[in-house]
């Protein structure tokens, strides 16, 4: 177990270095200079210099490099150039909005697609099954966007139950916070649980056609029983694989819902910078969105150990 | 019993007052990019101005919505005979919302630190006839300029040129301290920037006792949020389309006013074939003014046919000049030698006005034979490589700064015409200070560049501005990029 864990840290560290280069140099060979985005078409060549020596622009590349890993490494993240504000505060801003809607959205989606999954594979090519895979090719195909738009205009305009949008904060107490996620994290829950319940239902499909569960059928439990007691459990080991990939989607692919929703989030935290050649910002969020999905990746492996002891055992 | 019923009564109308009361004291405004910090004087952005121009930050002289240039900060003012030196009065009992006082050493330090060397103004060229700011008495600031310079007053009255205290200026990005009627609140990023009223201030005092403003960038999200009510005021709806809709209906008003955006179809006067003034006659008999203001922007917008504001006084009518007339174009194509037309680019930056509009012009164009490959960028790509690095054909574009002939005079500028007459003129513009004599050379420059077929002239952009019925006091017009409420008022 040890070794194993070690073998996956060492992958951890080197992702992280080589996702570090790839992302400062894609993000920096981009055309458009922050200070003429900044200063407009107004610009005096002067006033560019003295702008760009301010932000520390005039440094090479190598240096720059430099400086960002280095600082990122004690926690500092650097300036914002347009806001002029740290941007380890922004993040942290940010991330109290985005980090609740992933694991709402997550949480929806689980709710969803556990007992979609289960029920369909329990009553398969039954007309039971029929409807769930129906309405999953639904979910699967209709983007998230689609879904929130049709949300608004039900909820916001027609039966003004909720805001269109926006962020009501967490000083106001939990229930309004999570009133103003709600819509947003049901539009981006909905396609995510149709594929975890498909996925669900095919691995419990695939184990209920295993030996074991011949053996087990054979001791006398009956269909349901091992399903609950055998199948489910080893069935886990996909679903989780397709969970850790649905977090690290959920975090980082809230851009669009949350324009949609102008929600306060990381994804208009990246839509913004990059518009506005805010490239330092641009650089540290994805390299933290590439951290936070690395570490997840990581989670799920050793929760794969748990949940399969040959890998715990393996040397 | 009667008791009780006495206090529910009294109760539930002092709720139903409160409730009356809260709406009516704070205002809701949407627009639709956030500003990315909050000092006009070190910033491009039209954002920041849309918030803090005479909301929190005031100068010496302001614009009204009209356009017109009144007393801001200053409450009068002398010119010399020569026109060389401007005697400024300011207003007395002004503070600051720091609580410090606002007066000439702060004229001086604010005008000084934007035309310094080390200066990131965004719009330094305004300050560049002047040669001395010096302070008379705390009330009075004597300002010396190198040469006469007639738009001084004007120029002024931009956001880059109101007054800040050297005691706040550092942080003013953030926390913005000036002399207006509103203070600066709080700051969510990302999500709203809230206002309250100033009660201290020097001149009327606002109505509303406070204000947020949110970004909405998204058009169904913004078409939303404003049939939610979840804004009450929406400056420069993005989604035209969806106009007609607001206005029949009773909760909302519709207003649309103009701005300085000359919208234009650029062309590069050093790139052949534009270089040739032929094929640049042609290409802007070739665009049909009306179908792309009907197309593009549904209807909204004046057809212009020079490079100046319709609603100016000083402006002529030479639309006839580039009339849609495809066969002229064809004719005047053949002329020049190009009987099978050519192949140019089109870079189009994000507004819808380019996005949109290129679409249309590129087939018109293709009409009388010219191909125009359409590339869309982003801003900051455009300004890299179209607006600095001169790497384009045709690029569409709204000039929004007021007053911006002069850019024809500059043989640098990214269409680069290059007319030693035209730049004669608007030096000769610059030191004239009668009103008669300086109409009568804007006529002749605005004539100049439209028979030159300099760039092809589409429209003056149009702001809509979409409302609660009932609420009074918003700018119609845009003269400059500015939401200011210190006049605005529920029913």
């Amino acid at each position: 177990m040890m070794r194993y864990t070690m073998g996956r840290l060492i992958s951890l560290c080197l992702s992280l270095i080589v996702a570090s280069i790839v992302i400062f140099t894609v993000v920096e060979v981009v055309p458009g200079d922050p200070a003429a985005y900044m200063l407009g078409v107004n610009a005096r060549p002067d006033t560019l210099a003295a702008l760009r020596s301010e932000l520390g622009l005039d440094m090479s590349l190598p240096e720059r490099y430099f400086a960002w890993t280095t600082g990122m490494m004690q926690g500092d993240f650097g300036q914002s150039y347009t806001y002029r504000t740290p941007i380890a505060a922004m993040i942290a801003d940010r991330v109290w909005v985005s980090l609740p809607l992933a694991l709402f959205a997550l949480t929806l989606t689980i709710v969803i697609a556990f007992p979609a999954g289960i029920y369909a594979a329990s009553r398969r090519g039954k007309l039971g099954d029929l409807g769930v895979m129906g309405a999953t090719q639904l979910g699967v195909a209709v983007p998230n966007f689609w879904f929130a738009m049709i949300l608004v205009m039900i909820f916001a305009i027609k039966l003004r139950w909720f805001s269109a949008g926006g962020f009501a904060g967490w000083e106001g107490g939990l229930l309004s916070g999570l009133k103003s996620l709600l819509l947003p994290a049901v539009a981006l829950a909905l396609p995510q649980a149709a594929i975890l319940a498909r996925v669900m239902r095919s691995s419990l499909l695939d184990m209920l056609g295993e030996d074991f569960i011949r053996t087990a059928r054979a001791k006398g439990l009956s269909r349901r029983q091992a399903l609950w007691r055998h199948a489910l459990r080893n069935a886990l080991i996909p679903v989780l694989t397709i969970i850790g990939l649905q977090f690290s989607f959920l975090l980082a692919g809230g851009i669009v819902i949350e324009q949609i929703f102008f929600l306060p989030g990381l994804g208009r935290l990246i839509f913004q910078a990059i518009s506005a050649r805010d490239l330092i910002v641009v650089e540290s969020v994805v390299m933290l969105l590439v951290f936070v999905v690395i570490v997840v990746n990581f989670v799920i492996d050793l929760t794969y150990a748990a949940v399969d002891p040959r890998l715990r055992l393996r040397k | 019993m009667k008791y009780l019923t006495n206090l529910l009564l009294a109760g539930s109308a002092s709720l139903f007052a409160s409730v009356a009361m809260a709406q009516n004291t704070n205002l809701r405004v949407a627009m639709q990019l956030e500003p990315p910090n909050l000092d006009p004087t070190a910033g491009a952005a039209q954002a920041i101005d849309s918030v803090v121009y005479s909301n929190i930050f005031e100068g010496l002289t302001r614009f009204m919505s009209d356009g017109s240039v009144v007393p801001g900060l200053a409450k009068s003012w002398e010119i010399s005979g020569d026109g060389l030196s401007y005697t400024f009065h300011l207003q007395s009992g002004v503070t600051f919302h720091d609580g410090t006082t606002m007066d000439a050493e702060d004229v001086k330090f604010s005008l000084d630190r934007a035309r310094a060397e080390d200066s990131t103004n965004a719009q330094k060229a305004l300050f560049s006839s002047i040669a001395e700011v010096s302070v008379v008495d705390p009330l009075t600031v004597q300002i010396t300029l190198n040469a006469p310079n007639g738009s001084l007053l004007f120029n002024l009255a931009w956001g880059d040129a109101v007054i800040v205290a050297p005691e706040s200026i550092e942080t003013a990005a953030t926390k913005p301290i000036g002399t207006g009627a509103f203070m600066f609140s709080n700051w969510v990023q990302g999500d709203r920037i809230d206002i309250v009223r100033n009660p201290t201030y020097w001149g009327t005092p606002a109505t509303l006792d406070s204000a947020s403003f949110r970004f909405i960038s998204d058009p169904t999200a913004a078409f939303a949020a404003v049939m939610a009510e979840d804004v009450d005021v929406f400056v420069g709806f993005p989604a035209p389309e969806n106009l007609p809709q607001f206005e029949a209906d009773p909760r909302f008003q519709v207003l649309v006013g103009n701005t300085e955006g000359e919208t234009i179809l650029a062309m590069n006067n050093a790139l052949p074939p534009f270089d040739n003034v032929l094929v640049r006659q042609a290409v802007a008999h070739a665009i049909d003014r009306q179908a792309i203001i009907d197309g593009a922007m549904y209807g909204i917008g004046t057809p212009i046919g020079t490079h100046f504001a319709p609603h100016n006084p000083d402006y002529v009518d030479l639309t006839a000049l580039s009339a849609y007339d495809p066969e002229k174009s064809r004719a005047l194509l053949a002329e020049a030698g190009l009987p099978d037309g050519f192949t140019t680019t089109l870079k189009l930056p994000p507004p819808s006005y380019a996005r949109r509009g290129g679409e249309i012009i590129a087939a018109q164009l293709r009409a009388v034979g010219i191909t125009a490959e359409i590339e869309n960028q982003e801003w900051a790509q455009w300004l890299e490589n179209t607006f600095k690095g001169h790497d384009f054909g045709m690029t569409i574009v709204s000039h929004t700064e007021p007053m911006d002939i002069g850019i024809y005079a500059n043989p640098k500028y990214y269409f680069q015409y290059d007319n030693p007459a035209l730049q004669a003129l608007m030096t000769t513009l610059t030191s004239t200070t009668d009103p008669a004599a300086r109409s009568a050379l804007l006529a002749q420059a605005q004539t100049m560049i439209a028979e030159d077929y300099v760039n092809g002239y589409l429209f003056e952009l149009a702001v809509p501005t979409v409302a609660r019925a009932g609420i009074n006091g918003l700018w119609l017009n845009q003269p400059t990029a500015a939401i200011d409420l210190t006049a605005v008022s529920w029913p």
